[in-house]
């Protein structure tokens, strides 16, 4: 058992025993080490004004991402390396995304801007081409008030033609070498047992110690968690945290299903499930921020029974159940059957959410999903919409249908969806039978995000889109109906 | 966007293109704003309890368990103002600590010191308050039916609107609600105060008016304004909203300092920001007008109805610029414009760029709109048909527009972008669609520049050449982003001949320049510009007799320029010159100061001049809306903006690129919900969304107006950017306007601002 924290700081080794469970990573960085370069905008991962770079070695490679400081917990960054804001220049050189941002005159009030360059600083040495979807992409959990953003989109553009040769890709290989060195198998556990920050090394000592301290707050991605301690400001004595526990978020992929461990990160988890749907895709690059994916998981996002997390109804909709492991003795169910009610899921306490469990579809299940917000990125949905309709030639053979933001848990619309069964695409009038079935199915709220009117008509809108964009489909002609991203490229109606 | 700018033939270093004095510093960490800087040992933290209720009267509170939480080294409440407990600059009734009353969700009752701010944060949640609620007045209509105002009404008349409206061809009347703005700079408030000797107190604030902190924190501890440092370095944001919204920290932190005789930091959450501090005003506006069968206005009757809030704060001057922007470009021949300011139980609302003229330009823009779609003509056609013109250039405030660029502005940027071929290409795609949409408008902006409350019009500025040569320039403009230090930087340069990297940029700092006037209305570089410039010339005149005396020339014939000064065929260093003057005995250091020529407003009698000159610009906007969702995107932006004859090209782009994207936001993405008991719902950026990159088009065309004539009066011609470019983005509501009119050709779509995917929904649905 280890009692301290192992990790790099700019490729320094750093070990850290005394600090309290609920530390965050920025208030060690600016309050601990004094290294006030890394901003505090929002306290709530929105702003990513606190953006650090962490990187880990995963798949056998180092990489790094962007991280919201602000939110994630010191003890998280055990076993990786941190590279912030002040560690970028050489001596009185800057880094070439620095100096392109001078150049392309991409700072005003300079605020946001260190979390924008770490940001960027992690896009650069990610091997992508850099171009402005890539910004887009990289940007979306950083906001900036005084620019618009074109300057600092072509100083990203400008800093990805130079080489990559900076301090960080010079030692990389032996920073790559200190990270796995790291990552020994020993679990941790730093404090006593009545306030303590533990990250155990497997998945039989992580579940024993979960069903040991029923009490004890479970943390994935500190996404959700990170916001009890910052704007609650709630004392969470016993911290577990699930990220060091070897297999808990590996994804494995057969012929007929997908199974992804609840550890896994969206980032992690993005290649095997983009590959499973366009706008599976769509949605998960418009989910919280690239900071955000890159702490948050798959697994924590259902745990918390969010009403409006926007994985739920998408899983849901695809026929995906859980695994669920309490102190080793693990159960499964059908993931509509984890949401019970508002604020409750079918979960003891201790009991951790271990896998998910996707069915692939297969050739004649057809999938649609939206994500309707405020604002395209890192916003939080008003509706979240997910069909899955199996055909047989234009006729709907049988159709799952799920939302977010239309009731008290993520909810499948049975009476639409029985509706559904047997109509043909081609029977525009049939269509609004199962249309207004989804009366019968939700009673959404009114609040901040949108009015109960407006969530009620807008999914019976996007089931009127989503017919229209299968009946198109189908009849071979059609794109799809987006004012934002496409399935295919082409956007508009080639009605057919 | 390839920025290349053409060099100023008239300048050295004024017109070129210079990075932000401090962007090194901003990329790479090491700029420092105020949580940033070494906390003086024993620093304490502040933390503000907030009412949870918006109106009633406190029965008690209870501040043991406050007092006796850990950390806890005093707890402020109203009684330990040993001066008046009002942070308003203005009219009053802004106290810093609650007394007896509690008027909006949010308001500081009591204000917690501790050892940390975590303790403090956490100890201010374990107050036992009472109050006896009553029931809020939350919107503006609740406000308008009460009857209860923060101001007196206001109005511009002239003829009979009324009548003329009947009388006229055609006549058409509506209403538009427009949303407030939450600032979202993102450093939030901030204010360190540490205690001097003799009872002096130095304040470190973020803030746009030092000069008010200053006075507020002496009235606040009862000492004489003299015995108050106030300075700030740099603020990560203001846009309006650092102007006046500042005080109530910078009170509060000096009166801890005060109490506790320890320096003393106050740095709001986030939360507590948005829930406790003013916004945009929101408005409601009813109008009605007549026009003739092509679409030109006879008469204009408009009444505007503004949400203040609590208090009068700066609402003000900010109501006074939505009446003074309710004609935009147009010329009502007969009108009536008026305003009500409104009292409701909700934070004080307060400047935010643009300062009012962005809710009355839009109404401008929409009753253009309106008349368009109602004779079935293109907009743009409409819009110059009223646009002011010889013969038609009187102001409903009776100042003539003079320096008129309308028609050039609109039609280049008409020309460039396509308007005309894009406008058809959108009628066709939405023939072609049943669901989505296109719209595209193109809308145009008159600004008047000055402080409409005159005496604001003035600068100082403190310039000192040091013998080595080197300069330090300070002067009252605070820098917010903006790029104004840069700017009056290069000024100095410029008149020195001396290189940029030989000007000292310092912090805002009343013990330097005194009597300083806000940064804002757009006039940081007209006012500070002017004022350092008169210091300099003060020290080059007299640099220049001595060249005169020492190498026998006349003094008017000496040239400063590219780090020489000269004379005939001489030529001497700057520094070796300064050196030379040291030594001669002659002052290298002087002050400068400035105020507005030909302001005459008089707001009683309603007349005179209240702005020096107009900036111009026109944006042109095209969108897609999803008629299903009510969706939106904006796929592409032209602009064509005036600036004079530009300080900096590089950082006039960023004011107009940023200024049109925060006004996209205003008028799309950005909603404050308040809800029922007057509490504030969208509080955070996960619930009040701003503009992010993706929102941005890739298609975003800037272009500074190349402007051919008469050179406008001011610091080496150049224009005000700060404000104006916030109203082009006008013209993605009018273009979303378009998309949806398109579905009923000949129906106004009813859609008030922000135009957020429910908004249009409601406006599609309204049109079936």
């Amino acid at each position: 058992m280890r009692d301290a924290l192992h990790f790099l700081r700019n490729g320094k080794p750093v070990r850290v025993s005394d600090f309290d469970p609920d530390t965050t990573l920025l208030d060690y960085l600016r309050l601990r080490e004094r290294k006030t370069g890394t901003k505090e905008g929002c306290n709530e991962g929105d702003c990513g004004a606190c953006t650090v770079a962490v990187g880990r070695v995963v798949d056998g490679r180092l990489r790094y991402e962007p991280v919201n400081a602000c939110i994630q917990l010191l003890g998280q960054i055990d076993g990786a390396d941190v590279i912030t804001v002040d560690d970028l220049a050489e001596g009185e050189v800057l880094h070439p995304v620095q100096q392109a941002m001078v150049d392309e005159h991409g700072s005003q009030c300079g605020f946001c801007t260190p979390g924008i360059v770490m940001s960027l600083f992690t896009l650069w040495h990610s091997g992508r081409a850099m171009d402005r979807a890539d910004v887009n992409e990289f940007l979306s959990g950083n906001l900036c008030r005084c620019t618009g953003y074109r300057p600092i989109a072509d100083a990203a553009i400008r800093a990805g033609r130079a080489k990559r040769n900076d301090a960080l890709a010079k030692r990389f290989a032996e920073t790559q070498k200190q990270i796995t060195k790291l990552r020994n198998g020993e679990d941790l556990l730093v404090g006593d047992e009545n306030r303590f920050f533990a990250a155990p090394a497997s998945v039989p000592s992580l579940a024993a110690l979960c069903a040991a301290h029923p009490d004890a707050t479970i943390l994935a991605g500190s996404t959700d968690v990170g916001l009890w301690i910052t704007k609650q400001l709630r004392d969470l004595p016993k911290i577990i945290h699930v990220g060091r526990a070897r297999g808990f978020g590996d994804i494995r992929k057969s012929a007929t299903k997908l199974v992804i461990g609840a550890g896994a990160t969206y980032a992690e988890a993005f290649d095997a499930l983009s590959a499973i749907d366009p706008d599976l895709r769509t949605v998960l690059l418009r989910l919280g921020s690239r900071q955000v994916r890159a702490s948050g998981t798959v697994g924590g996002n259902i745990a918390n029974g969010s009403p409006i997390g926007d994985m739920p109804p998408m899983l849901i909709a695809l026929g995906a159940s859980l695994e669920l492991n309490h102190g080793g003795k693990t159960r499964t169910l059908k993931l509509e059957d984890f949401f019970i009610d508002y604020g409750k899921q079918d979960r003891q306490p201790g009991e951790l959410v271990a896998k998910i469990i996707l069915p692939l579809p297969k050739a004649r299940e057809h999938f649609r999903a939206y994500k309707i917000s405020k604002r395209f990125d890192q916003d939080i949905s008003a509706v979240m919409f997910a069909l899955n309709a199996t055909l047989s030639g234009t006729r709907i053979a049988s159709a799952r249908l799920a939302c977010g933001g239309m009731a008290a848990t993520p909810k499948r619309a049975r009476h639409s969806e029985a509706a559904l069964a047997g109509l043909d695409l081609g029977d525009e009038a049939g269509w609004q039978k199962a249309v207004a079935a989804l009366e019968k199915d939700y009673a959404p709220i009114s609040d901040m995000r949108a009015s109960a009117d407006y969530r009620m008509q807008t999914v019976k809108n996007l089931l009127v889109k989503a017919l229209t964009e299968l009946a198109g489909e189908v009849a071979g002609g059609a794109a799809a109906l987006r004012v934002s991203g496409s399935r295919s490229g082409a956007n508009g109606e080639a009605r057919p | 966007m390839n920025l290349r700018f053409k060099p100023r033939k008239d300048t050295e270093t004024v017109g070129r293109a210079l990075a932000h004095d401090s962007a090194r510093g901003h990329v790479s960490g090491r700029a420092r704003y105020i949580d940033d800087m070494l906390e003086p040992e024993g620093c304490l933290h502040l933390a503000p309890g907030l009412s949870p209720v918006a109106a009633g009267r406190i029965r008690s509170m209870d501040l043991s368990a406050v007092r006796a939480a850990p950390g806890v080294v005093a707890v402020l409440t109203a009684k330990d103002v040993p001066g008046l407990n009002d942070w308003s600059g203005s009219f009053g009734g802004d106290p810093i600590l609650a007394e007896k009353e509690v008027v909006f969700h949010g308001q500081v009752l009591f204000a917690v010191v501790a050892k940390t701010r975590l303790e403090a944060r956490k100890a201010a949640r374990l107050a036992k308050v009472e109050i006896a609620e009553t029931r809020p007045l939350v919107d503006v209509r609740d406000g308008l039916k009460s009857g209860k105002t923060v101001l007196d009404p206001y109005t511009f008349e002239k003829g009979d609107p009324a009548g003329k409206i009947g009388r006229s061809a055609q006549s058409l009347d509506g209403e538009i609600v427009i949303g407030g703005q939450e600032h979202f700079y993102l450093e939030g408030q901030i204010s360190m105060a540490i205690p001097g000797e003799a009872g002096a107190m130095k304040i470190h604030c973020s803030t746009q008016h030092p000069t008010e902190i200053q006075h507020l924190v002496a009235r606040t501890l009862n000492i004489p304004d003299a015995k108050v440092y106030s300075e700030c370095r740099r603020m990560g944001g203001g846009f309006g909203g650092k102007e006046s919204q500042g005080g109530q920290w910078a009170c509060l932190a000096a009166l801890a300092a005060w109490v506790t005789g320890r320096p003393c930091k106050l740095r709001l959450d986030r939360d507590d920001d948005m829930a406790a501090t003013g916004k945009r005003h929101d408005f409601r506006t009813h109008y009605s007008v007549g026009f003739d069968g092509k679409g030109v206005v006879e008469a204009v009757d408009v009444s505007m109805a503004a949400r203040c809030g609590y208090s009068a704060d700066l609402s003000l001057g900010v109501v006074d610029r939505a009446m003074f922007h309710a004609d935009n470009a147009y010329f009502y021949p007969e009108y009536r414009i008026h305003t009500d300011r409104v009292f409701t139980n909700t934070v004080s609302n307060t400047a935010f760029r643009g300062f009012g003229g962005p809710q009355g330009l839009l109404f401008a823009e929409r009753l253009m709109d309106h008349i368009a779609i109602a004779l079935d003509e293109d907009p743009l056609e409409i819009r110059r048909r009223n646009f002011y013109r010889r013969g038609r250039a009187v102001t409903p405030y009776g100042m003539a527009v003079k320096d008129n660029l309308l028609e050039d502005i609109v039609g280049d940027l008409a020309r460039d972008c396509r308007y005309q071929q894009r406008r058809k290409e959108v009628a066709t795609f939405n023939k072609a669609n049943r669901f989505l949409k296109r719209g595209i408008a193109l809308t145009p902006i008159k600004f008047g520049i000055a402080f409409t409350l005159k005496h604001l019009n003035q600068a100082g500025a403190l310039v000192h050449v040091y013998s080595d040569g080197s300069i330090q320039v300070n002067h009252g403009g605070t820098e917010m982003g903006q790029g104004l230090y840069m700017k009056v930087a290069q000024v100095v340069a410029e008149i020195f001949g001396q290189d940029i990297s030989k000007v000292e940029i310092t912090a805002t700092a009343t013990d330097k320049v005194p009597n300083t006037t806000p940064t804002a209305a757009s006039s940081g570089s007209d006012l500070n510009g002017m004022a350092a410039k008169n210091a300099a010339v003060k020290i080059r005149d007299r640099m220049a007799k001595l060249a005169a005396r020492l190498y026998q020339g006349k003094a008017s014939e000496v040239v400063f320029s590219k780090g020489q000064v000269k004379i005939g065929s001489r030529s001497v260093r700057f520094e070796e010159m300064a050196k030379r003057c040291f030594l001669e005995r002659v002052q290298l250091s002087d002050t400068g100061f400035f105020s507005t020529p030909n302001i005459t407003w008089e707001r009683e009698t309603k007349t005179g001049n209240p702005f020096l000159y107009f900036a111009y610009g026109a944006a042109c906007s095209e969108v897609m809306i999803d008629t299903l969702t009510g969706e939106t995107k904006v796929v592409r932006v032209d602009i064509l903006h005036d600036v004079g004859a530009s300080l900096n090209p590089a950082i006039d782009i960023g004011q107009i690129e940023g200024g049109f994207v925060q006004g996209m936001g205003w008028l799309t993405t950005e909603e404050l919900v308040f809800d029922d008991k007057g509490r504030l719902r969208t509080h955070a950026p996960s619930t009040y969304k701003i503009p992010s990159c993706s929102d941005v088009p890739e298609a975003f065309n800037v272009k500074l107006y190349d402007y051919p004539g008469k050179k406008p009066p001011t610091i080496f011609h150049s224009k005000a950017v700060g404000e104006p470019p916030l109203m082009l983005a006008v013209s993605v509501f009018s273009a979303i306007t378009h998309a949806i009119a398109s579905i009923r050709p000949g129906r106004l779509p009813m859609l008030d601002a922000p135009a957020t995917p429910e908004a249009i929904l409601r406006a599609v649905d309204k049109m079936n």
